[in-house]
Parts: structure tokens; sequence; C-alpha cells
């Protein structure tokens, strides 16, 4: 509908509008993953008994969901560079391998999930258990958003329109990844 | 718009993905010592490196304007802090006045028999 | 790229637009603030019947309210919960935050738009959305939540305690999405303020209530995050069983509290803040002055950002928090009135030796001064922890809130309609009648929360229905002081009539007003009444600071920010 006002096109803090919006949300998601996490951590920290409960979880299914979001952060950084040199195609191409890992990511963590409740181990089974999948819940929920507004990015940079996207989505999946290189040790290895 | 600095700035990205490989492959070894302090470093040191690199040659944080460095920090001083005056209620199960039955309820009876008699066991 | 040779207006100014277009999703920054302001506006109406409902009650116990009906005890504590919350979050945030920042920030800084119009529109999409779900809270089987706006669990996590499974998760899906509107929104303020100046217009040069504006988005966005964290735990031990805030099950409802109030407490001065901005403005233009110490005031806002997070368990103190904590609580929470005082003075400071006129803004904007410096003084003795172990849940804490919100939501809001009114609506508001209106606003104001001071003092606690089941508080005198509270809110209300009878009268046949009415001296003043979509044929550029009132070498008492040397 509306034309981008001129507005947006102003850059007085020396960073470009898109790239400056993106790292406000990053500060707003390390508050939120922050809050929840350290809630987690203190509760953690204060019940001994919960290394028992956190021995059931598999160190080598999220050292995988790890290594594949570790790749795909490289693929995303890669499309990054393809867009900066105008290559719109390989831009594209490089954000549907990100968006790949991202599936790739659910799909382990679905059968990861399917497996443990089936076993037992319930969002109400204990309250490591509830921290458990709230926190790679809400981190599963922000890998899906971000996978799709990959692909929405990527169908324009096929056509090479709004190259400088590729960089902005890429920002907030390196994010994701952070969050997960956090919640990896502090639900999978510390036992 | 400084599209064509930004060109420079890019550097062996696939370098840096082997290194966090590596990091990736030490921090599952490191518990497998059983040492308490080898698991910490290990899993947590690991943890800050890889976003150290991340944050570094990934996101390029250097090549943005300071404040976005101190926008960053900040927000993790504020939750370091959160963590400092939450803990004294949170992590204790007793206070000055008050305690936590169930928490001392369980942590006496895994102390004692090393399992986990306080927990709910998960239902087979 | 030469902004100030380039149009402003877009494609659609050459042609109609349907009334969808331009009034329901529209993507520009002043229609969207129109919608904020007529949302928080209605929503205003909502919350005051809610107090009018629970004010008749105390005043009155277990008469047939008119227009309502008989109170009951669990109605009371749904009503007093939902006024609060509806006044915070569907009231003074998007009257304050969203509807002046969008109305005022491109036009205060010259530029067409926000950033990014369409995550703008969301905003509030989302917004409507959240009132709508708040509203519909109030009327589900089980009726609305009413566990305080607070919300502490256990209380607020059982179906058992609350009494009210449906309207608690409701209400918590409100507040929810009212926060990521306003995250939305926030973004966008902070982005466009950040970048998109008009040419010339340096940190200093920024209007104090666009700087205000953007400071609490940045509160906002920092302090929410632990707070939305804490919600969805909430929602899950409401909703699916889990156990975060059960100590019985290895949860603390402490741990609740804590996030609540780290939000909490940075929220007031989220609110805080516009209304501080708006009143600058204010006085700048009406004492003809420049602003007394504009860094000063800048700095102090930053300062006052900074220390509001440290200062939140002062609300726990009797909580059975750790009591060095509340040691060192108290130490933050008294520093932090130095800061505001700070303002307080220089405002001061900014009106001696002025030229003052005192037209119905200027009127609000000395009546937030002098109210909000009330209700400052009695958080002295709530921040006193050992003081606070006494008046904690009393009135006194209620009344003291009160003397800051409404001065804030309520004065600073009235302000900032009057003064901007011109250019929203292109005619003027009649002076008279917002004469009128001001006084039996104010006035009212104070003899309704005047007398609470002296309830919480003599030992009133909150939430408590019916105050005949406590001997030593259902006395005569105290009844007396109940009843004229609520006969002052009766005055109040009804005074508000006024006001929206001048509102709406003279959006269609107010005097025309023209451009710049007030003789201001900021960007906004200098396009038409209303401005047309893209704010400016040629976007202004900037050469000097916002309030270069009484210039000696110049034969106006005023020089326009955009007027070249």
């Amino acid at each position: 509908m509306s034309a981008t006002p001129i507005a947006t096109g102003r850059s007085t803090s020396g960073i470009p509008t898109g790239r400056l919006a993106v790292w406000w949300v990053i500060a707003s998601e390390i508050v939120i993953f922050g809050g929840l996490l350290i809630s987690y951590i203190m509760h953690r920290l204060a019940h001994g008994n919960w290394a028992e409960q956190a021995a059931h979880t598999s160190t080598w299914v999220g050292a995988f969901n790890t290594l594949v979001l570790l790749s795909s952060s490289l693929s995303a950084v890669l499309g990054h560079k393809a867009a900066d040199a105008g290559d719109g195609k390989k831009a594209a191409k490089m954000l549907y391998i990100t968006a790949f890992g991202a599936l790739t990511f659910v799909c382990v963590k679905a059968a990861e999930w399917t497996f443990e409740i089936s076993h037992g181990y319930t969002i109400t089974s204990s309250t490591f258990w509830s921290f458990y999948y709230t926190a790679a819940g809400l981190h599963a929920l922000h890998v899906i958003a971000g996978a799709i507004i990959m692909l929405i990015v990527a169908q324009a940079a096929k056509r090479n329109q709004h190259l400088n996207r590729v960089e902005l989505i890429g920002l907030y999946w390196h994010f994701v990844d952070l969050v997960w290189i956090f919640l990896f040790p502090l639900l999978y290895i510390a036992k | 718009m400084s599209e064509e600095v930004h060109d420079t700035h890019h550097g062996n990205y696939v370098k840096i993905w082997a290194i966090l490989v590596v990091l990736l492959a030490v921090s599952v070894v490191g518990p497998m010592f059983e040492i308490r302090v080898v698991t910490l470093v290990t899993a947590f040191g690991v943890a800050i490196v890889k976003a150290y690199l991340v944050i570094k040659h990934f996101m390029h944080i250097n090549h943005t304007p300071r404040f976005i460095p101190y926008l960053v920090v900040t927000c993790l001083v504020f939750m370091l802090l959160f963590f400092a005056a939450v803990a004294p209620d949170v992590m204790n199960d007793t206070g000055s006045g008050w305690e936590k039955p169930a928490w001392v309820a369980e942590e006496k009876a895994w102390a004692a028999g090393g399992g986990s008699a306080g927990d709910q066991h998960p239902q087979p | 790229m030469a902004e100030a040779a380039v149009p402003a207006l877009h494609d659609e100014q050459h042609h109609e637009q349907s009334f969808g277009q331009k009034y329901l999703w529209s993507t520009d920054h002043k229609m969207i603030a129109m919608q904020y302001l007529f949302t928080g506006m209605l929503m205003a109406l909502v919350g005051g019947f809610m107090a009018y409902a629970f004010r008749m009650q105390l005043a009155f116990p277990g008469m047939d309210v008119p227009f309502y009906g008989i109170v009951s005890a669990s109605e009371y504590n749904a009503l007093v919960t939902n006024h609060g919350t509806i006044m915070i979050f569907w009231v003074a945030m998007p009257v304050l935050l969203a509807a002046f920042g969008n109305f005022l920030i491109p036009l205060m800084i010259g530029c067409d738009d926000m950033v990014f119009p369409k995550v703008n529109r969301l905003s509030y999409q989302i917004f409507l959305l959240s009132a709508v779900v708040i509203l519909g809270s109030l009327f589900v089987e089980g009726g609305g939540f009413a566990g305080a706006w607070t919300a502490y669990p256990p209380l607020s996590a059982k179906a058992e305690y609350s009494q009210t499974p449906l309207g608690s998760s409701l209400w918590l899906v409100a507040v929810a999405l009212e926060f990521v509107a306003f995250l939305l929104g926030g973004i966008n303020f902070i982005t466009t303020t950040m970048n998109s100046r008009a040419p010339g217009m340096k940190f200093y040069d920024i209007p104090m209530v666009v700087w205000m504006i953007v400071i609490a988005s940045v509160l906002f966005l920092v302090s929410v995050g632990p707070l939305i964290a804490g919600a969805m735990m909430l929602f899950m031990d409401q909703n699916v069983g889990t156990a975060f805030y059960d100590p019985d099950r290895g949860g603390d409802p402490i741990l609740w509290q804590h996030l609540f109030w780290f939000f909490g407490h940075p929220e007031v001065y989220v609110v805080m803040l516009p209304a501080v901005g708006i009143t600058a403005d204010v006085i700048c233009v009406f004492a003809r002055k420049k602003l007394f110490a504009y860094k000063t005031v800048l700095y102090t806002a930053f300062g006052t950002g900074v220390l509001s997070f440290t200062v939140w368990a002062h609300h726990q103190f009797i909580a059975g928090i750790d009591p060095r904590m509340a040691h060192i609580f108290t130490v933050t929470t008294l520093l932090i009135s130095i800061p505001i005082a700070e303002m307080i003075f220089v405002y001061i400071a900014t009106l001696y030796g002025g030229s003052i006129r005192l037209t119905t803004p200027m009127l609000w904007a000395l009546a937030f001064i002098a109210e909000f410096l009330i209700g400052g003084v009695t958080g002295i003795f709530l921040g006193a922890s050992g003081a606070d172990i006494y008046l904690h849940d009393t009135y006194f804490v209620l009344a003291h809130f009160h003397y800051m919100f409404y001065p804030i939501a309520i004065i600073g809001t009235f302000a900032g309609i009057a003064h901007w009114f011109p250019k929203m609506f292109g005619r003027m508001m009649n002076e008279t009648l917002g004469k009128i209106h001001f006084w039996l606003t104010v006035i009212p104001f104070n003899v309704i929360f005047i007398p609470l001071f002296i309830l919480g003092l003599a030992g009133q606690h909150r939430r408590i229905y019916d105050y005949t089941n406590f001997p030593e508080l259902a006395i005569q005198p105290l009844q007396d002081l109940r009843v004229l509270a609520t006969v002052a809110l009766l005055v109040m209300l009804g005074a508000q009539l006024i006001f929206l009878y001048n509102f709406f009268s003279s959006m269609f046949k107010g005097k025309k007003a023209g451009k710049n009415p007030w003789n201001a001296t900021t960007l906004e003043w200098t396009t038409e009444s209303p401005p047309p979509h893209g704010n400016w044929a040629e976007l202004p550029t900037v050469y000097r600071g916002p309030y270069e009132y009484g210039n000696p070498d110049r034969e106006d008492d005023y020089w326009p920010q955009n007027e070249p040397v």
C-alpha cells in the first residue's frame, strides 16, 4: 500500500534503520530469555536433586542440535556475504539451507520430546522438566518464527529485491543460535 | 549507506564454524571426565567463547556504532543485577523467619538416600 | 540524500483513499495516534466507571449502585483489579506513550512518518486485540480476574483460590498482548528518533517530550522481558499444571513477585517520563522562556531510568525478602527521589522570571508539578522500610500512587491534549470550558485522595470491600472520610462531561487554528493543522535548539527551529 517513507532511509545514528531495529529486538529478547534462564538457574542451583532429573536428557541429541544450529548460522552469514555482493540467488539459496537447518532442529526436538514424554518425563513431572520444556519450547517458537521470516526474505532475495533484509534475518538467527548455545549446557550438560 | 565498506568486513566464516564445532566437541567430552570443575569450565566456558565468536564474527558487532555493544552489555548487567537481588529469596529453602518445608524435605531425602525420594517419579 | 528538496508526498495523495484506508488500516502515524488516543479514552471511561462502582460500595456498603447493582465481595475484587490494570495498561500507556509518541515524534523531529509504518499499524492492531480480550475477560463464566493487578500466585495461579479460571487466563493473555504491542511500537519510536531526525537536529536540539518518550520506550523494552517470561510461567501454572510458583512442588511464589516488580517499578517511570516531557514543552511555550537546564533534565532522566532498575523490591518489604536486601532497596529508593526533585527544580527555575500565560495547557502543566511533588514526598515514607512495615497495603500507599499516577495519566494527558489539540484537529478548544473543566477536576482530585492518606494512617487496609466488619475502622469519622472521597469522585467524574463536550464540539465547530496558534518554536508548528499525509511538502532543516524563546536580539519572542540563520 504505502511507499517507504523518507524517514526509513535516513541514518543519523550511523547505522541503517533496519539493522538498528533488529539490534533493539535482540536487546528485548535478551531480557526475555534472560529472565527465564535466570529463574531456571536459581532453582537449579537450589535443588541438588534436579541433577538426577537432568540426567535423563540426551546430551548427544542436544549436541547434534547444537551442531545443526551452528551450521545454520554459517549458512546465514554466507547468505549475508552473498547479498552484500549483490548475488540474490546465492543469498536465497543460503537462506533456504538455513531454513532447512531450522526444520531439522525442530524435527529432532519433536522426536526427542516424544521419546521423553513417552518415558514419563512430562512438563509436570517435576519443576526441572517444566523449565526444560518451557525454555526449549520458547526457543523452538523463535526458531520456527525465524524460519518463516527467512523463507519470506529468501523469496524476495531470489529476485534481487530487499537484499539488505538477508543480513537482518541473519542477525536475528545468530541470536537464536546464541540462546541455544547457552541452553545446551544448562539443560543437557550440567548433570 | 555503507554497504561498500561492508564487503571488506567478511572474513573466513568456514574457519570460524570449524572452531565452533571443535569447541562443541570439547564441551561434550569434558563432562565425561566426571570432574565437576572440568565439566563446568568446558560446558559454560565453552559457551561463553562460542557466544563471543558468534557475536564478533557472525554478527559483526565490531562494525556497529559503539552504543550497540553498550546496549547488549547493559541488558546483561541488568540480568546479573536481577539474579543478585533475587537469589537470596528464591535460591534458599530457609530465610529469616520463613522456610519452604517441601524444599527442605526434598533436599534432606536426596542427601540422605542419594536418591530422589522427594521427587515425583516419572510414570513409565 | 537531499531530503529538504525531495517532496514527501506519497502516491496515495494522488488517489482517493477509501474510508478503510484512511481510518481503519492506515499506516500514517497521525491516524494511528488517534486510534490509540480514542481507544485509551474509551478505556478511561471503563476504568473510571469501575472506580465509581467500588467507591460507592465503600461509601455506602451494600447499596444498589445506580447503573451497576449490588457490589458483591468478589465483584469488588474484580473491580479494583481491573480498574488498576486497565488504567495502567490501557489508558496511561496508550495515551501518553503511544498516542503522543506516534503523533509528535515524526512531526517534532522533522520527518514524514515512523520508519516502519506497517509495524506501527500492526502494533495498534495487537493493542486493540488486547483491549478486546481484557474487556471480554470481564464477561466470561466466573467473571473477570480478581487477584489484584499484581496477580500474586497462588491466588492467581490456582483456580480453586481465584474462582475465576477463565478470567485469570484471559487477563494474562491480554496483558501479554499489550506488552507485545508496546515492544513493537517502542522499537519504532526509538529507531525513528535515532535515525530520522531533520538535518541539523543534534541530540540537544530534540524537544524534551520526544526524549522522554524514547527513554520511556527503552525502559519498557529492557524491563518487560523477565515479566514476559514470568507471565508465561504463570499461564502454565494456571492451565497446564506446572508448579513454577508452588513451593510444595519445587517452585517459589516470591519469584513471581520479583519478576513482576522488576518490570513494575521501571513501568511507573515509563508512564511518568512522557508526562514530565509534555510538562517541559508546555511550560516553555507559556512562560516564553527556554528550559532552564536542558542537559540537566536530560541527564537526570537517564539517571532516573538507570536507577529505576535498582529499587523494585520496595514493593516487597514485608513479603519476607532478605532484610539485607531491604536495606539496600531502601537506600536506592530514597536516592531516586533526588533526580526527580532535580527535574522539578529545573521546571520551577524555568517558570521563574518567565512571561507566564495561564492558558488551559499551562494550568494543567502547573498542576502537574504541584500535585506530583506532593505525591513524591509521600513516597519517601514508603521507601523507608521501617515505616513501610506499618504503611504497606494501607490506603496510604494507594493515595501515594494515585498522587503519582493521576498527575501523570490524567493531568499530564489533559495538558498534552489541550496543547496539541489545535495541531491534531486544526481547531482551538474552548478556553472557558477548558478552565472550568480544569478546576472541577483538580480540586476534587485532592478531595478524593487526601482523606485516603488519613484513612491509611488510621490503619485502613487495601482491597477490602466492606469495613463494617472492622470495628476500629467502622467508626463514623472514618466513614465520613470515605463518603467525602466518594462524593468528590462523583463531582470529578461529572466534570469530565465538560471535557468530552469541549473535545468533540471543538473538533467540528472550534475556531480554526492556523499553523502556530501558540507561537511555539518546535517543528510541528511549522506545518498545516492538521498536518497532511507526509507532514510537509518539503521536509525541514533545523538550525537551533527547541526552546529559543525570549532571545533579546530578536523582535519576536520566539525563534522557530527551522528558520535559517
